[in-house]
């Protein structure tokens, strides 16, 4: 009997031809539906009749965030409204919130994309999934939610909020997967230890799907050890569906795209080419098979590359790399571009200090000035300022070795960084308010 | 030798208040407090008659807090009685990393301080003459 699983050894000419059929309806209904790529296309030239084969999409201009916040808040549909089951929201921290819409088709293919993750860690029926995203207009919550659904397994809709009651449901209810953001995985892990638990035996967790967020291999490392269990990275974005366009196996290699629902292209961020494949660049997305809100060519602005080759694991969809941060949390300091990720990585090596940070960028006299914030460990010994001062320039060094540009590293009091429970709050940008 | 409870404060308000709240409520009586302070961030030194209820009790109340072993000499209360005592040690090349002084009763002092090589250090003061204070 087929099983949805199929799909994903299937050979690769097979997807292709799933793929290219599939482009071609999608560009012809942009072009029909949604006036926006109707004129898009008119004002470019490009013939959205016209695609003969996988590389003719890259004569179609770029769908951009902006186009979808122009089009806020239905434009961009596709299909008429009472065709739309569901909607959601990006966070809109950066203005507008973008709209998705999805069909009962859409929710399905979510579902079975998310689910992929379950079967990657060879998931079903005999798991408990403990879902503790937000749910509500976030994709995460209820995107994780249809995909424990769809791959059978016992799902529990804790949604974000309430550690203590996480930590329970956790003990007491025998969670197999977790889905959140890796960072409030740590922050339930740190928390349960501190309430003198050992997450490893009192918590009954063998697989972590954590996305939203990047994190580092250190970061990853550091979750495996206090959970005891193997956290797999989820890539996904409202723009195009929710968390599933992208999750690692259990090689932990990258993550495989879900080809046969979107077709992926890495572009020089700069000229917009498309680079061949194992370079770093954009990722930029076209929705094969969604109705409602179907995108061509979206630019990601995250950062990855496709990892060329065959996954140990024998399934035939290509892999993306893990984010190299985005284009647009990429930081421009003094001229030097930074990733957040690059600083945690040093971070780690300094038992000294704990594995939250938080990154102030101000101006000063137009000079940015760029203050790490990290938080002492229990074991260091500060009782000099001299130590203190030290470990400071210690890691400062280190940084500036790595980075190329110096930053000040400021050791504040345990447990005054935020912790969040959706999406840490790494970066605080004020450098616009200087005069 | 005696232990001295040291606790990294961000120079915020009220923490110093909350500091030594958290203390009052845990029932813990302070002999001394001193603060070296940079602009960032003070380490608050003190001397308390429970020092490892105190880091229980600080850690408890979200301070990052430590004990640490530093020496307290009784000195004479006269111009020049520091002064006999730093001597000694400076003789012997002892390095002297921080050190604060309250008075204990009206006629001696009780000097705080943290040195290099404590052992050599807490010979050198006795061999002196200095009386330890327990």
């Amino acid at each position: 009997m087929k099983k949805p699983q199929d799909i994903l050894t299937a050979p690769h000419e097979e997807l292709e031809a799933i793929q290219l059929e599939g482009i071609k309806k999608t560009v012809i209904k942009c072009y029909e539906n949604v006036p926006f790529y109707h004129k898009l296309y008119d004002e470019a030239g490009f013939d959205p009749y016209a695609i003969e084969s996988l590389d003719d999409l890259a004569k179609a201009p770029f769908t951009t965030k902006q186009d979808l916040r122009d089009n806020y808040p239905f434009k961009m549909f596709a299909v008429p409204q009472e065709d739309v089951r569901e909607i959601h929201m990006s966070s809109g921290t950066t203005g507008i919130a973008t709209v998705g819409g999805y069909t009962e088709h859409d929710l399905d293919i979510w579902g079975d994309c998310f689910a992929r993750g379950v079967w990657y860690a060879d998931g079903g029926p005999k798991d408990v999934m403990h879902v503790c995203y937000g749910y509500g207009l976030f994709t995460g919550g209820l995107g994780a939610h249809y995909g424990g659904v769809k791959a059978g397994c016992t799902t529990i809709p804790m949604s974000a909020g309430n550690t203590e009651r996480q930590i329970r449901v956790l003990r007491e209810m025998g969670s197999t997967i977790l889905c959140c953001t890796p960072s409030y995985a740590m922050y339930l892990a740190d928390t349960a230890i501190a309430m003198g638990l050992d997450p490893k035996k009192d918590f009954h967790l063998r697989v972590g799907i954590h996305g939203a967020e990047a994190f580092s291999d250190n970061f990853r490392a550091e979750l495996e050890k206090k959970l005891g269990y193997k956290v797999l990275d989820v890539y996904g974005l409202t723009e195009t569906m929710g968390p599933g366009v992208a999750i690692e196996c259990m090689e932990q290699n990258g993550l495989h795209l879900a080809e046969d629902h979107f077709y992926a292209e890495i572009i020089d961020p700069k000229t917009g080419e498309v680079l061949p494949e194992g370079e770093w660049g954009e990722l930029v997305l076209t929705t094969i098979d969604r109705e409602a809100t179907p995108v061509v060519r979206y630019r990601t602005r995250d950062i990855t590359r496709i990892i060329p080759g065959e996954c140990a694991c024998g399934r035939t969809h290509r892999r993306i790399d893990r984010l190299h941060g985005r284009t647009d949390d990429m930081l421009i300091i003094r001229g030097v571009n930074v990733f957040p990720s690059q600083i945690e990585d040093v971070m780690k090596t300094f038992p000294q200090v704990s594995s939250w940070y938080q990154i102030e960028l101000t101006r000063r006299n137009h000079l940015d000035v760029v203050t790490l914030k990290v938080e002492p460990n229990p074991d260091f010994d500060f009782d000099e300022v001299r130590a203190i001062e030290q470990l400071q320039r210690d890691i400062s060094d280190r940084l500036k070795s790595a980075l190329s540009v110096g930053l000040r590293v400021r050791i504040v009091e345990p447990k005054s960084i935020p912790r969040s429970e959706g999406k840490a709050v790494r970066v605080i940008d004020s450098r616009g308010d200087d005069q | 030798m005696i232990k001295q409870v040291t606790v990294f404060l961000e120079n915020t308000k009220g923490r110093l208040a909350a500091l030594t709240r958290a203390l009052a409520d845990a029932n813990v009586n302070m002999e001394a407090l001193t603060i070296a302070e940079t602009s960032d961030y003070g380490l608050v030194r003190i001397i308390c008659d429970k020092p490892v209820e105190a880091v229980a009790a600080l850690d408890g109340a979200g301070f990052r807090a430590i004990t640490t072993e530093v020496i307290a000499v009784v000195v004479p209360n006269r111009p020049g009685g520091l002064a006999d005592l730093l001597e000694k040690l400076d003789a012997l090349d002892l390095n002297i990393e921080y050190g604060y002084c309250f008075s204990a009763k009206a006629g001696e002092a009780v000097d705080v301080l943290k040195v290099s090589d404590p052992t050599r250090a807490v010979k050198a003061i006795e061999d002196a003459g200095f009386e330890l204070a327990k």
